[in-house]
């Protein structure tokens, strides 16, 4: 993300520096309220002041829950220095002229704004600083600031930054701000809430959901219930007479029911008389986990990896060990089912809604409905779950069909029963792991791994690869027409799953702790790195280090029953290491606590980092616990939670959660909690039980 | 279409709607309270919960025709500052992450605060089973909830 700042001076010089948005809001917000100038300093796309000192800040990327509303402003406030208090933020529409990468995905918001976000709050301190040096008739070098203040440090002279806006408006940009020294830092690391937290907590909060427009009409589609068929034929005379039932239109093997109200619209569809096409292949779970055994017999045509030689030391007379590990589809499942606005004129394009892609999905728009980008305007809602789910672009471009064909206003409104059989899953997956072992040490490591339609699904460059002689890997994709997409912490959320479990294999085989063997591997990739490593041995040392002592992993006097499982993981730039306490009783499992060090760099928001590390371990152990999408004959055979069991309350464990104190610019949140829970846990299951569970989700273990 | 005639947050309001028509769209659609959140349809994520009479129920499962002479409370209507309890507890702990379960989650709460003012972890549990947070807020809901209940207490 960088300010484009030719591209935003020519726009902000055109508003002619204009009035804030909400500016009589603010006022009568502002207990220090008086008559000021409606004067705005507004150097770049992130920020404005108001003469009155309230400071609006941008939230330039998508909020699935991730926390980015709060912690991309948070990080302009902190070089901008300013009163929180005294901030107001906003969500910023697509504007890929000031902002680059609206996207929320990839844990990359932090990541990738870091820089950008610390430059635009910077540059607006340094012109404020000017500005009052020149009020002083002093140098800018001799004033500081402090919460929303110039400081002149000889004089103890003070000027808020609201009193300069005049004068700083006037000030040409500077290119190359000086930015705080990291531990100047006052905000970053605190404990920030969410910033939506007053809407959220009194139902005010708008969703894509809660979008009205004047003239609006809602929707529902019914589109084909299993993967691999097509509209045959549809009847809507029932539906056209229901009294909320305003038009049925149909398009790309889908019928569209169109009304004033969700109800309505919901039995208009039910009343539609379908037929499907019957003759198309479709797919079954059991034939997909054939599928995989035939793929996992023989090596792919070129390996991801191979280092040293993986053949051979498998032939040697050395000892093996093999676990095959299985991944079924998951759903996102976000609380929010998938919804999106469209208002498609001839001249001019509104979407509006839930998305993670918002350039992408006007860019499909625009390539669907062949009008041109520049006229399609893109804003996004607070959205209710992420999850990668709304990556997927093909239910925003569903609403901009609709809405052109019914020339309305619409809203398309997904039933939870259409999310979940609409496919875009977590691919099921098998993953074969060997294991060679010589003189108590691993001398050989080959994955042959197979997902459906990833071509993604390995990451070999990613521990234990560095530390192993001998290491290959080996990828196949099956085709399918399930579709699938990315799932929070996407290919990480089962490599970890399956890789850190068969470390404990190897590590128990060999008869070592398997925290103990883990620092041997990790000392081995940092002494004599073999090929390529991406990890840096030491960062993941010392999560590793940090989690074990904070469970006194080894030391630690446990209940009876409770028993202890590792795991670490390496995702998205952040190390995450976990331990956590289970026991096993009449075949359930229940996880007590879970200790968890994380290393992301530099802490943007304490209370947000904390709980997305929380959330994903939640979110990591209810999926490994229960979660589970089967198909017969294309179709999904579940559809709503009665049949899909999420996670409960009853279920959570207790979390404590510490970071490694560093200087290393931030890196990912959202996703890297997840990984390494399911393994911690299995491994846990192994030590309480004796049995190792090689297939999700535990509840099909058969512990009992 | 039939005319109902409801006591929401309050104050009376006429609504013309099918009967079967379930009280969680006569909320969002007809009366703009779109605090209350559909998840499910089939009262298993508890999104969509509302007090009837002062008890959590889940609106997307009541049809309108069945509320009758019954009060109802959205997360609208819990408090008229937000200020009760538990809305402030959920904003000191920061429960929230995507927030879309939160209003079910708040309602759920201050009905189970009503019957049990200092509720234990496993009356908590008992409690909120029925409302899924997908984030996976719930280490931070059961504190809110003793907080509020501290709150509560000290009022």
């Amino acid at each position: 993300m960088k300010t484009n700042r030719r591209n935003f001076l020519k726009v902000s010089t055109a508003a002619g520096g204009g009035l804030v948005l909400g500016f009589n809001w603010l006022q009568a917000c502002n207990p220090a309220s008086r008559q000021v100038s409606d004067a705005v300093f507004h150097p770049n796309a992130f920020l404005k002041i108001a003469a009155d000192g309230w400071v609006t800040l941008q939230a330039p990327n998508p909020e699935i829950g991730q926390g980015v509303k709060t912690a991309l402003p948070l990080i302009v406030a902190e070089e901008l220095d300013v009163d929180w208090a005294m901030v107001k933020v906003e969500q910023a529409k697509l504007d890929t002229e000031n902002y680059q990468r609206q996207v929320a995905g990839g844990s990359g918001s932090v990541r990738h704004g870091w820089e950008a976000l610390r430059q635009a709050g910077a540059t607006a301190r340094e012109m404020l600083k000017q500005a009052a040096a020149k009020e002083w008739k002093v140098s800018p070098d001799e004033c500081t600031t402090e919460k929303g203040e110039v400081v002149h440090t000889a004089s103890g002279k003070r000027m808020p930054y609201g009193e300069l806006v005049e004068k700083a408006v006037a000030l040409p940009v500077p290119e190359n701000p000086p930015l705080k020294d990291v531990k100047d830092f006052h905000l970053l690391g605190t404990r920030i809430p969410n910033v939506d937290n007053p809407k959220i907590v009194t139902g005010k909060m708008d969703y894509g959901m809660d979008t009205k427009r004047e003239g609006m009409l809602i929707a529902v589609v019914a589109r084909p219930p299993a993967f691999g068929q097509k509209l045959k034929s549809f009847d809507d005379t029932e539906t056209k007479k229901l009294p909320g039932v305003k038009q049925v239109v149909s398009f790309d093997d889908k019928v569209a029911v169109l009304g004033t109200s969700t109800w309505e619209v919901m039995k208009g569809r039910d009343a539609l008389k379908i037929e499907w096409t019957e003759d198309d292949p479709r797919e079954t779970s059991s034939e997909h986990q054939k599928a995989f055994e035939a793929l996992l017999k023989n090596n792919s045509e070129k390996p991801k990896r191979d280092d040293g030689k993986v053949e051979e030391v498998f032939k040697k007379g050395n000892r093996l060990i093999e676990g095959t590990y299985e991944a079924p589809f998951l759903a996102h499942n976000t609380m929010e089912p998938m919804n999106f606005f469209a208002d498609v004129k001839e001249n001019h394009v509104e979407l509006y809604g839930p998305t993670q892609l918002p350039a992408h999905s006007r860019k499909v728009v625009s390539e669907a409905l062949e009008i041109p980008e520049e006229k399609i305007e893109v804003g996004m809602t607070r959205m209710g779950g992420g999850f990668g789910r709304r990556l997927d672009i093909a239910f925003v471009v569903e609403a901009a069909k609709v809405s052109q064909l019914a020339k309305a206003p619409v809203k398309v409104v997904w039933t939870r029963e259409d999310d979940m059989t609409g496919g875009y899953y977590r691919p099921a997956g098998m993953y074969k792991y060997r294991a060679a072992l010589k003189d108590e040490r691993l001398v050989g490591w080959h994955l042959q791994a197979s997902a459906i339609n990833s071509g993604n699904g390995t990451r070999e460059n990613n521990f234990p690869a560095g530390a192993v002689q001998n290491f290959r890997v080996d990828y196949h994709k099956l085709e399918s027409p399930i579709t699938t997409g990315p799932w929070r912490a996407p290919n990480h959320n089962f490599i970890a799953f399956s890789e850190e479990s068969f470390v404990d294999e190897i590590a128990h085989s060999l008869k070592k702790d398997p925290v103990a063997f883990r620092l041997e591997l990790l000392e081995d990739a940092k002494q004599q790195p073999i090929g390529e490593v991406q990890y840096d041995p030491d960062r993941y040392k010392a999560v590793v280090q940090k989690a074990a002592e904070m469970a006194g992993w080894g030391t630690k006097a446990l209940p009876e029953g409770v028993y202890q499982g590792f795991a670490a993981h390496y995702s998205f730039s952040t190390y995450v290491a976990q331990v956590a306490e289970v026991s096993v009783q009449q075949g359930k499992i229940n996880v007590h606590k879970v200790y968890c060090a994380v290393d992301c760099g530099i802490v943007v928001n304490l209370s947000g980092a904390e709980t997305q590390i929380e959330g994903g371990i939640m979110d990591g152990l209810g999926h490994a616990l229960y979660g589970e999408l089967t198909f017969k004959n294309g179709k999904a055979q579940a559809n709503n939670f009665h049949q899909y069991q999420l996670m409960r309350i009853p279920d959570a464990p207790e979390i404590e959660v510490a970071f490694l104190q560093n200087n290393e610019n931030p890196t990912g949140l959202g996703e890297p909690g997840l990984p390494p829970i399911p393994a911690a846990v299995a491994n846990a299951v192994f030590a309480a039980t004796g049995k190792r569970i090689r297939k999700l989700p535990f509840r099909k273990s058969g512990l009992a | 279409m039939a005319s109902f005639s409801l006591k929401v947050n309050g104050k009376k309001m006429e609504v013309d709607v099918s009967p079967d028509t379930p009280l969680l769209w006569v909320l969002r659609d007809t009366l703009g309270l779109t605090g209350t959140k559909y998840g499910c349809g089939i009262a298993q994520c508890g999104a969509c919960t509302v007090h009837l009479d002062g008890h959590a129920v889940r609106s997307c499962s009541l049809p309108v025709s069945a509320v009758k002479e019954g009060t109802v409370v959205t997360i609208e209507g819990l408090s008229d500052k937000g200020d009760h309890p538990v809305q402030l507890a959920w904003q000191s702990v920061d429960v929230p992450q995507c927030g879309y379960c939160q209003s079910g989650q708040i309602m759920s709460a201050a009905a189970l605060l009503k019957t049990h003012p200092s509720p234990t972890d496993a009356e908590i549990d008992a409690a909120m089973a029925g409302n899924i947070c997908r984030c996976g807020t719930y280490k931070r809901i059961r504190k809110a909830i003793h907080e509020a209940a501290n709150q509560g207490s000290e009022q």
